[in-house]
């Protein structure tokens, strides 16, 4: 039998549509939930405990009889912490596995990479991360907090405690410029100075000429939203030099990926910080969460406020369908906007119809023996940074990330 | 008065932690010609032994000094039987063998330590200088690199030991014509060299959080010096050294340390385009 190219391809196409035909009848049967996480490779630290959090909820989910009576099944995809495989599974779960909704992106530079494919693809998107804030588009929801919701309750807290002068020392990238301007802002509003601002590239881990200026500038406090490995190096030289107790320390940073079980109770003890999430947290709905975690998989340690987070934009996102009564994407994006909140480990999570960003109690905690004790609960902070910027209800075609002008 | 001595503390730190950095690739580069990709990693290794030590309630500084150099050493002994013998005089080929080295040494702390960060806190206290505090540590460093520099002068210059390494680096026909067996020699310098990686490592762990891809921010530091400093092991060494610790210092102190790590690079170019032998091909030419 001779074939000819024409043939050959009608053959192909044929048979890789009759492939393809049951697939697509069951995943009428089930939601589809995209999650895409670092969970190995250098950010495993932060993804991994999301992996496990995103599980522990759908499982969750599933065991209460799943959503609209149909179960949730879970597409992951673990981009080893290498940008470009973002936009290839992107691709792969907007594509070929037709999710209904994707959690995931870690790094800024992540979301940025696969936001656009999810607008493209009419995929509902949730960024579950502390980030730096005004990301405005009608197809996302950002779960965690931004800088001004840690940076306006944690400065005046640590003003009060140390003194008008602050010397801020940040990461060298739009989170810690970003972050920096904030705190200068709210030093400023709080009727306190910046005496002075040092940004370091992400490698950098020799701080022993910074110390020594900032002996010369001597602030009353010190404010570090620093990031990474490297970077941890601060806190210890910090503490080495013997400065940790003539100088209190604050930061955004510290702690989001557990980095205080690094440093010594000697060496992290005071810092001050301010999250969404503590394992320390003492309420009902934290230590029901810390239980399930505990059955499913042993050992708690490893919760972080990142971890918390993906769990309540899953929660979140659970919450919307049940109200759209739909998995439809301009269903469930209406129904989230009508202001849907739910009860996290880490308190009431509600979602600001406005920006699509999350108004979340925000905890301002120290540093104690390798926890985080809760020192005051602020309910309610809403995420003022990116409405000075960004209005939905408006311009519901917006799709920037605005840079915070203050 | 107080800052100008607390500057002038910073200003040795950082000579004397670039000559620590680059004192174990000295000797593989320097002496051995075998350009080792994986010198970060060694570190990096130097380190992971020094913190697994003290988990297992060794005193720092015996794991520090003791531990952690003979650990790296017998990864080196192992990796120089293995892989570097068979590739010596064939320096793209070793770059080659050792850069796939690393990857996989950075593989196997993953594996083994996991990717978070791990460290231990110094064990010397600060101390306050007229109003100043001071990392008591940085004398520590200061210290170490001193005697290391005594050391293998002294090793060098005044052992027989020495003076056969020398000569079979120079010329190692010569070497086995007198009855000398090149193949133990280099295999010893380069457990040395390791050694000299893995006590970098371990002296610089307090100071930092330690993950399987640390070595990576050595490396760069370390080639330049070594290749800036020339021909003399020991001179080249602490004269560029010296020269780029200077100049990141001072541009670190009047305007910030991202400028001082760019100005450690931009005199690094200058160097090499006016002396391209090296600092010690143009001067104290013939010390060791």
């Amino acid at each position: 039998m001779s074939l000819n190219r024409r043939e050959l391809i009608g053959g192909a196409a044929a048979l890789s549509t009759a492939a393809m035909l049951p697939q697509a009848a069951m995943a009428a049967d089930t939601i589809q939930l995209g999650s895409i996480l670092d969970t190995s490779g250098i950010f495993d630290a932060y993804g991994k405990p999301m992996d496990q959090a995103m599980r522990l909820a759908v499982k969750e989910i599933n065991d209460a009889g799943g959503l609209l009576g149909r179960q949730v099944k879970v597409a992951a995809y673990d981009t080893q912490s290498d940008m470009a495989l973002y936009s290839q599974y992107a691709q792969q779960l907007t594509r070929q596995d037709q999710v209904d909704v994707v959690h995931g992106g870690i790094l800024s530079a992540s979301r940025e990479a696969i936001r656009q494919t999810m607008r493209k693809t009419k995929t509902l998107y949730f960024y579950n991360v502390q980030y730096e804030g005004g990301v405005c588009d009608r197809n996302i929801f950002v779960t965690g907090v931004t800088p001004a919701q840690q940076v306006e309750v944690l400065v005046p807290y640590a003003m009060k405690k140390s003194g008008p002068k602050v010397h801020i020392l940040a990461a060298d990238y739009n989170y810690g410029q970003i972050t920096a301007r904030w705190i200068q802002k709210f030093v400023e509003e709080n009727g306190g100075e910046v005496v002075a601002t040092d940004f370091f590239p992400l490698d950098v881990a020799d701080f022993g000429s910074t110390i020594t200026k900032i002996q010369q500038t001597s602030p009353d406090l010190v404010f570090a939203p620093l990031v990474g490995g490297a970077h941890l190096s601060f806190f210890r030289q910090w503490s080495a030099a013997g400065m940790k107790d003539k100088i209190p320390l604050a930061s955004t940073t510290m702690g989001v990926g557990n980095e205080h079980k690094v440093l010594t109770p000697e060496e992290g003890n005071g810092i001050m910080v301010a999250y969404n999430y503590s394992q320390e947290l003492g309420t009902p709905a934290n230590i029901a969460f810390k239980a399930k975690w505990q059955a499913e998989y042993g050992d708690t340690t490893a919760i972080h406020e990142l971890a918390v987070s993906t769990y309540q934009g899953i929660m979140l996102w659970a919450e919307g369908v049940r109200k759209a009564g739909s998995i439809e994407r301009d269903a469930v994006v209406d129904a989230l906007e009508t202001g849907v909140s739910i009860e996290g480990p880490a308190g009431k999570v509600t979602i600001d119809p406005q920006t699509h960003h999350a108004t979340v109690d925000v905890h301002i905690m120290e540093f104690e023996s390798q926890g985080m004790t809760v020192i005051e609960t602020l309910p309610q902070r809403a995420p003022i940074d990116t409405q000075a910027v960004c209005n939905l209800q408006a311009n519901p075609d917006d799709n920037t990330q605005y840079e915070i002008e203050i | 008065m107080d800052l100008s001595f607390v500057i002038f503390v910073e200003v040795l730190y950082g000579v004397a932690s670039l000559v620590l950095i680059s004192a174990g690739l000295a000797v593989v580069f320097g002496m051995m010609k075998v350009i080792n990709l994986a010198h970060g990693e060694f570190m990096m290794m130097g380190g992971y032994a020094t913190i697994t030590a003290v988990g297992y309630g060794v005193n720092v500084f015996v794991a520090m000094l003791i531990i952690a150099p003979l650990v790296v050493g017998l990864i080196g002994l192992v990796v120089e039987r293995l892989v570097i013998r068979h590739l010596y005089g064939r320096l793209i080929d070793t770059m080659l063998a050792t850069w796939g080295l690393s990857l996989v040494f950075i593989g196997l702390a993953t594996m083994i330590f996991g990717n978070t960060t791990t460290g231990i806190s110094t064990p010397i206290p600060g101390f306050a200088f007229g109003g100043y505090q001071v990392n008591g540590y940085n004398f520590f460093i200061i210290i170490v690199s001193i005697l290391l520099v005594i050391t293998m002068y002294a090793i060098l210059r005044g052992t027989r030991a020495g003076l056969i390494a020398r000569g079979t680096m120079q010329h190692s026909d010569m070497a086995s014509a007198l009855g000398y067996s090149s193949d133990r020699i280099y295999m010893m310098t380069f457990f040395c060299g390791s050694a000299l990686s893995g006590l970098a490592g371990a002296v610089l762990a307090p100071l930092v959080g330690l993950v399987p891809t640390s070595g990576g921010a050595y490396i760069a530091k370390a080639f330049i010096t070594v290749i800036a400093g020339g021909p003399s092991l020991i001179a080249g060494l602490v004269s560029s050294a010296t020269s780029f610790g200077l100049v990141s210092q001072f541009f670190t102190f009047t305007i910030s340390p991202v400028i001082g790590e760019v100005a450690l690079l931009i005199a690094a170019v200058i160097l090499l385009r006016t002396m391209p032998k090296g600092i010690t091909g143009r001067f104290f030419k013939g010390k060791l």
